[in-house]
């Protein structure tokens, strides 16, 4: 079954309540986090939590995202070869650079090889947080093949631009557009930077509505309550669900009619059309809306 | 011997009395009686307000061994009750018998009384704090009788609960026994719990903080009840009276149960124009009843009725316009209260209205759809909601058996595991209500539905819900937190668990 990234849910990997509710939240990838959430002093600790979490939890039908610290700090190597050998989905590496990346993919082979994992299992997803990462974003997705996606980090990002971060997010129009369209080039998902007011369901919509439309593919969540909007963004209204529809059946009619092309409703239908109308009808479908 | 539920039940318990053994929901229906209540015919210059407490003592003649009763309407505020018994104490009577609809943290003084004597039985529907401590470490020479609201007045219409004196704080009343809840510095609302005390006690004594000319208006508990009236300075801290509701819940995972159980009443096909619905004043209840309203909403959908103790969310609820009418038996906040004041729509149940199983029908029966907690449940879905993780008293009934009994869907709604415990066991450490009248478990990891309920199951199998059953869902819960050492007792009864029909439905034994 195909799974969906449309939300990318933060837990911080040192609490246990959390990690024990991870799962069951609603998210489609949870991010046990290692990095930005937990205190320097408790890296060590948050570390064996995550991989006794990972081991002992059964996260049903979740993709079990670990974000290690980043690879040029003390704790990263010790991260990966901790946390790889419980066999997560995949790991995300912060500031991520193609050299990284290639180190990154070695070591995660030599680990699957050492533990008998399937080669390739272990999933990678840079986060792209840098004026570098964003000039570059091509050719780090193009280091690994481990890649399947990219988050979006606004915040590092700006920081790193010397620039303020926004709620609407202008500021941030042209990373967005990029990392999509990279990522779209590269057949992996692109996901967004998380929207930080964790009150404003209004403005959370809007965030992710101008992100879907530049074509991202999902957004990251900071909080469990936001994973409901997000995925009504994502989902197709009643409306698209209905037009789709049609446009499948119109296909069908004109095919038994043995006519290459068609129109609906004066318009005329061509490949892109039908396709996006069956990737429509198969999210619908999947989502349970049909 | 054991019950049906396989409880362990002796046929004679010594401070209780003859048990009746439970035997299932509705087994106990048929003819019965009320009592007859014996009271003082009065000529038109009699004078009912006493200097007081002392004198009214005096007046009711309370001697050694009588019963006083008390309702909970002021809450963790009420002053009434430790007044009353201190007074008692005072005069050096003993051997009381407390009949308080329910006791509190602030009720913590008691326990002296007891331990020299001037309290010897409590009866109660829920008891909390310091008190049920130390009533389940064994300080009563007699087990405490835990009723339902519906059971109390089932109890004390049928003469089966005595009440030599009632004693009923009222935030109003007039120089000739009038009763109100609504007005007055203490205003508390309905006055469900007293009704039953005020019409079948022998002696009935109104302890107010605002006395009024006569007439008062409107009047909650009539004059025809009321032998004397008493002002004190006080009978209730406001901010403990109306403490009762919590707030609906931020925790994710309560809000995604709440979500999962409008679900299920969605599935279950009950939520439609005419309605009725009853929720809890914790947490995840409120959660429950907000995802409710949205989906009202959406759907213009207006109900019947909403009943319960009251709180701010069903009020908000009923002046949306999404019920036609509220039965309110307390009202949980200032919200609530203010409603009530403001239209005959949001009316009062006394507490034989809401759940008496032995009247012509109590609002339970109309009920569509309840949603309850609870501290255990086990594989026979009965509920625990008396003893806690270690088998201490913390809570009781309340409404709890009343209204699974009448609706037609009973839904628990509960995380599936608290701090390390798993919910589900394998048996309850305390059955208050059985599993019969207990339809859908919703918890965070799944859903599971008492196997009788094959429609509810039916329908519930067309939606992306987590159905599974409820071992697999204790197995869900005993791979994350392991199985838990079961809770060792004495032998020691101290307190009997009455179901609403009078009959012992299970004993609380002391702790070791």
């Amino acid at each position: 079954m195909k799974r969906l990234r449309r939300t990318m849910l933060f837990m911080p990997g040192n609490n246990p309540g959390m990690l024990q509710n991870a799962g069951i939240l609603g998210a489609d990838s949870i991010i046990l986090d290692l990095e930005d959430a937990v205190s320097l002093t408790e890296k060590d600790s948050a570390r064996i939590l995550t991989r006794e979490a990972i081991k002992n939890i059964d996260y049903i039908n979740v993709e079990v995202v670990v974000r290690v610290n980043p690879f040029d700090t003390e704790f990263a190597k010790e991260d990966i070869d901790v946390i790889a050998r419980v066999k997560p989905d995949a790991l995300m590496i912060p500031k991520a650079t193609e050299e990284e990346l290639e180190a990154i993919d070695k070591i995660l082979t030599t680990i699957e090889v050492e533990e008998s994992f399937e080669k390739g299992s272990i999933k990678l997803l840079p986060i792209i947080e840098t004026a570098y990462g964003v000039e570059n974003v091509y050719n780090i997705i193009k280091s690994s093949d481990r890649i399947v996606g990219v988050l979006l980090g606004g915040e590092d990002l700006t920081s790193d631009l010397g620039i303020k971060r926004t709620k609407e997010g202008e500021e941030i129009f042209y990373a967005r557009n990029r990392v999509a369209i990279a990522c779209k080039a590269m057949k992996v998902d692109s996901i967004d930077t998380p929207f930080t007011d964790t009150n404003d369901f209004e403005g959370l919509e809007k965030d992710t509505r101008k992100a879907k439309s530049l074509g991202l593919t999902g957004k990251a969540a900071i909080n469990p309550r936001q994973i409901d909007t997000i995925h009504y963004v994502y989902a197709p209204n009643a409306e698209e669900i209905k037009y789709a529809k049609r446009v499948l059946e119109a296909m069908e009619e004109a095919e038994s009619e043995g006519k290459g092309v068609f129109s609906l409703d004066g318009k005329m239908i061509d490949a892109p059309v039908i396709n996006r109308a069956k990737n429509t009808v198969e999210l619908a479908m999947l989502l349970g809306l049909m | 011997m054991k019950n049906i539920l396989g409880r362990e039940i002796p046929e004679y318990i010594e401070g209780y009395g003859k048990v009746t053994q439970f035997e299932g929901v509705f087994k106990h229906a048929g003819i019965k009686l009320k009592k007859e209540t014996k009271l003082n015919s009065v000529t038109p210059n009699h004078e009912k307000v006493l200097k007081s407490l002392e004198v009214v003592l005096e007046k009711v003649q309370l001697r050694d061994g009588m019963t006083i009763s008390f309702h909970h309407h002021l809450r963790n505020g009420d002053k009434v009750l430790n007044l009353v018994v201190e007074a008692i104490a005072k005069t050096g009577i003993k051997d009381i018998t407390l009949a308080a609809s329910s006791l509190f943290p602030n009720n913590a003084s008691l326990i002296d009384h007891i331990k020299s004597g001037v309290i010897t039985k409590i009866v109660t529907n829920y008891m909390s704090g310091p008190l049920a401590q130390e009533v389940s470490k064994g300080i009563l020479k007699t087990p405490v009788t835990m009723h339902t609201h519906g059971g109390r007045a089932r109890a004390i219409e049928s003469g089966d609960l005595h009440i030599d004196v009632a004693f009923i704080a009222a935030p109003t009343a007039d120089e000739y026994g009038n009763i109100s809840g609504l007005y007055g510095k203490s205003a508390c609302g309905a006055l469900g719990y007293a009704v039953s005390d005020a019409e079948c006690a022998d002696k009935v004594v109104a302890i107010t903080d605002n006395l009024v000319p006569y007439p008062t208006c409107p009047i909650e508990i009539s004059q025809i009840y009321i032998d004397y009236i008493v002002q004190v300075e006080s009978i209730g801290d406001p901010a403990g009276i109306v403490s009762g509701t919590t707030k609906i819940t931020k925790d994710p995972v309560g809000l995604k149960i709440a979500k999962m159980a409008k679900d299920v009443m969605v599935a279950s096909g009950l939520v439609k124009n005419e309605m009725s619905f009853q929720t809890g004043a914790g947490g995840i209840s409120l959660a429950v009843a907000a995802e409710l309203r949205k989906h009202m909403n959406q759907h213009k959908i207006v109900g019947s009725f909403a009943s319960g103790g009251i709180t701010g969310y069903i009020v908000d609820m009923f002046e949306e316009g999404l019920f036609r009418t509220l039965f309110d038996v307390q009202c949980f906040d200032l919200q609530a209260v203010r409603s009530y004041v403001s239209t005959h729509k949001h009316q009062r149940m006394s507490a034989s209205m809401y759940g008496n199983p032995d009247n012509k029908g109590a609002v339970v029966n109309n009920l569509d759809i309840v949603i309850l907690g609870a501290t255990e449940i086990d594989t026979d879905f009965n509920v625990n909601v008396t003893t806690g993780s270690d088998g201490a008293i913390m809570g009781g009934s309340g409404g709890h058996s009343d209204t699974a009994a009448g609706a037609k869907l009973t839904i628990i709604v509960t995380q599936l595991m608290k701090a390390r415990l798993p919910i589900i066991k394998e048996s309850v450490t305390t059955i208050t209500t059985p599993g019969e009248s207990i339809d859908v478990i919703v918890t965070e990891r799944g859903i599971a539905v008492n196997p009788k309920r094959t429609d509810i199951i039916e329908k519930l199998k067309s939606t992306n819900l987590p159905l599974m059953t409820i071992h697999e869902l204790k197995a869900i819960a005993e791979k994350m937190t392991g199985k838990p050492k079961a809770i060792e007792l004495s032998d020691e009864i101290v307190a009997v668990i009455e179901y609403r029909d009078g009959s012992v439905i299970d004993v609380v034994r002391r702790p070791l």
